[in-house]
């Protein structure tokens, strides 16, 4: 199958000493697989697009340093549903069946254009391609390439540092500075596609520590609304002293202590076992229960699992190595920007939102969507996003008057009172991470201590909106992106804590020991939102799982 | 974190300038880049993967290791063989059998890859 040649225009960029300015239709933020795929999406609907990225479109986001399993099923009915009602009980019921199937539809098909791309999917014992993953280097060098074959504009190196907006409340643009060329950037964009990826809180994860929920306060500052976001509690394991935050091998660990052997801890049914061992003592693991002849397979399947063990002479099949659990937020987790429509359009008119920007709950629920659900999210949810953006930017045309556009930054931006001499984005981040850190905080929630999280991160958030000092004092570049991160840090912390607090249950990774069991009646998604104020509100409409149609 | 960028090996083609997600390095006067922000390194190994000449070492530490580490002495890391190991894991290079057609997935991983974050599962048992 060859894919129809373009029909679009390269936008064109205009450059002085100040920076880059441009006029497009589709304005992609955030360059890791989600952007690319809604990049090429907007391309080949016709739209001028530019993409830009605070790092390098190729290298940034979670996906690029991991191998990525993807949920890609044949389009087979019973194989399908079979996918479909394994994912039902473990998301505590909040999925929607009609998205799943549209996203394994969608990544069906787009893993096929992939494949015709040329990505060299190995080839099963049937004689067939293998495309339930593929290694992220790879995947990301492709997905770039791609990008720029489809006359996408990238801007790498180019932060954003808030959203434009019309006086209607529409969104018209980004901002952002050039941090390797110098000056600012600026697109006037009919449409804005938020592809920033999850928050992790600079927990030090694999490629994660460019995830800071950038996006998310961008569009909550032109009124976006969040579901799902008490379930940002995933923790992922790693030896102590290293970032590789892949999981998956650990099912063949043993875990322990000085003592001996943890009982119970596990990678999947036993994390939260390691969790408290951790709050006590060092927890040890050694992958001693994997069959013998599996290392090569292992080595091809994830090598950058390996490369901390072989850097440091260890053999994780015979020797014990120290493993701590690193919080990944919202990256694992599935909390996000709220999609209002099947084109993943947010609340607010001309944004969209795709990949771990945007909540995963439709397709994993309550529960972690990484390494598969995340991946295939990213694919389906970009190009939908791509697709409407440019229909949305084509509806546009000729309306859009630029002359009384204005930026929206706030926190971290423009200082609403004084600017206080002590705060800076380096204490604002760490007093963050000491409210979503800690296992007895985040990982194990209860009503006073949220209570606690909840008040200390108001008072955060009120100082770093008074007093973090922002761009008009002359900051460098890097400066400025530190405080635009802290302040969405401290926003996403908000979001994440109020809705736990409502929740009052345990649900998919959402678990309260004050409420230890699924309470039926609380079937429900939530919504967040808010800056200065924080609201919660049920999502009126039910979710349609087979829980739900069986009723 | 990033500890070497080998001067020998180096080609000055600015390509880990450019990759890195996190900026960390600048171009020095000599042409061959110099690790400017190390502490914003996110050790993501991607600049090793990317350097065309395995110029480049990535210490598995989240943390700078000590000047007199070996991470940062090249001849040992050239003894050890590590210099480079990471692309010739993922097959990156001339002469480099390519990654992704030998990733099988032993029957064993075909599962969904990564189940995480416990509660859903200790939940339900």
């Amino acid at each position: 199958m060859r894919d129809a040649p373009p029909t679009h225009v390269r936008p064109q960029l205009s450059s002085s000493d100040n920076g880059v300015t441009a006029d497009v239709d589709v304005l992609v933020i955030g360059g890791g697989p989600a952007g690319c795929w809604a990049a090429i999406g907007a391309a080949e609907s016709g739209a001028s697009v530019v993409l830009v990225d605070k790092g390098y479109c190729g290298t940034t986001g979670a996906a690029a340093s991991a191998g990525v399993g993807i949920w890609y099923i044949e389009p087979q009915e019973e194989a399908r549903e079979q996918a479909i009602a394994s994912r039902e009980a473990l998301g505590g019921w909040l999925v929607d069946r009609d998205w799943m199937h549209r996203v394994l539809d969608e990544t069906y098909a787009q893993v096929g254009r992939l494949a015709d791309w040329g990505y060299p999917f190995p080839i099963g014992e049937d004689g067939t391609q293998v495309r339930r993953g593929v290694q992220g280097p790879e995947y990301m060098r492709r997905l770039r390439r791609q990008v720029v074959r489809s006359r996408v504009r990238i801007l790498d190196h180019s932060p954003a540092l808030e959203l434009l907006a019309t006086p209607a409340g529409e969104v018209a643009g980004a901002r952002g500075v050039r941090r390797q060329h110098g000056g600012e950037w600026r697109v006037g964009a009919a449409a804005v596609i938020v592809a920033t990826g999850g928050c992790a809180f600079l927990s030090g994860g694999l490629g994660c520590d460019v995830l800071t929920g950038d996006g998310h306060l961008m569009a909550a500052e032109l009124g976006a609304e969040f579901s799902g976001m008490e379930f940002s509690n995933a923790y992922a394991i790693s030896p102590t002293f290293s970032s590789v935050t892949k999981t998956a091998f650990y099912r063949f660990a043993t875990f322990y202590t000085e003592a001996g052997v943890l009982e119970g801890a596990g990678s999947q049914r036993g994390r939260s076992v390691i969790a408290r061992a951790l709050l006590e003592q060092p927890v040890y693991a050694r992958l001693d229960r994997a069959p013998a002849d599996i290392e090569d397979d292992l080595r091809r399947a994830q090598p950058n699992f390996f490369l901390p063990f072989d850097r440091e002479g260890i053999n994780p099949f015979t020797q014990r190595f120290p493993v701590t659990l690193r919080l990944e937020g919202t990256v694992r987790g599935t909390g996000g920007l709220r999609v209002g429509d099947e084109q993943c359009a947010t609340t607010v008119p001309g944004l969209y939102a795709a990949g771990d920007a945007a909540t995963r709950e439709l397709i994993c629920g309550g529960f972690t969507g990484g390494g598969s659900h995340n991946a295939a999210w990213a694919i389906s949810s970009g190009t939908w996003a791509g697709r409407g953006a440019a229909v949305y930017a084509r509806g546009q045309r000729g309306i859009a008057g630029a002359s009384n556009v204005r930026p929206a930054g706030l926190a971290g931006l423009r200082p609403a009172g004084t600017p206080e001499r002590s705060l800076t984005p380096a204490t604002v981040t760490a007093a963050v991470q000491d409210e979503v850190f800690p296992y007895d905080r985040n990982y194990f929630r209860r009503a006073d201590v949220l209570n606690g999280s909840i008040e200390r991160l108001d008072d955060l958030w009120q100082r770093t909106r008074s007093g973090l000092l922002g761009v008009e004092r002359g900051k460098s570049a890097a400066d400025v992106l530190r405080a635009r991160e802290a302040a969405a840090m401290v926003a996403h912390a908000r979001w994440m804590y109020a809705s736990a607090q409502e929740r009052t249950e345990t649900r998919g990774m959402h678990k309260r020991i004050d409420h230890p069991e699924l309470d039926p009646g609380q079937q429900q998604r939530r919504f967040v939102g808010g800056l200065d104020e924080v609201w919660t509100a049920l999502d009126p409409q039910a979710p349609r799982s087979a829980l739900e149609l069986a009723a | 974190m990033i500890e070497l960028v080998s001067k020998s090996r180096c080609i000055r083609c600015d390509i880990c300038i450019r990759v890195c997600p996190t900026n960390v390095f600048e171009r020095g006067q000599d042409g061959v880049p110099v690790i400017v922000r190390q502490e914003d390194c996110q050790t993501c190994f991607m600049c090793e993967a990317w350097c065309p000449t395995d110029a480049l070492f990535v210490a598995p530490q989240t943390e700078a290791v000590p000047a007199d580490s070996p991470y940062r002495d090249e001849q040992e890391l050239i003894r050890r063989d590590l210099l480079g190991s990471y692309r010739r894991e993922i097959g990156w290079g001339k002469y480099r059998e390519a990654g992704p057609p030998r990733d099988t997935r032993p029957a064993v991983m075909r599962e969904p890859l990564e189940i995480g974050g416990g509660a859903a599962l200790e939940g339900s048992r």
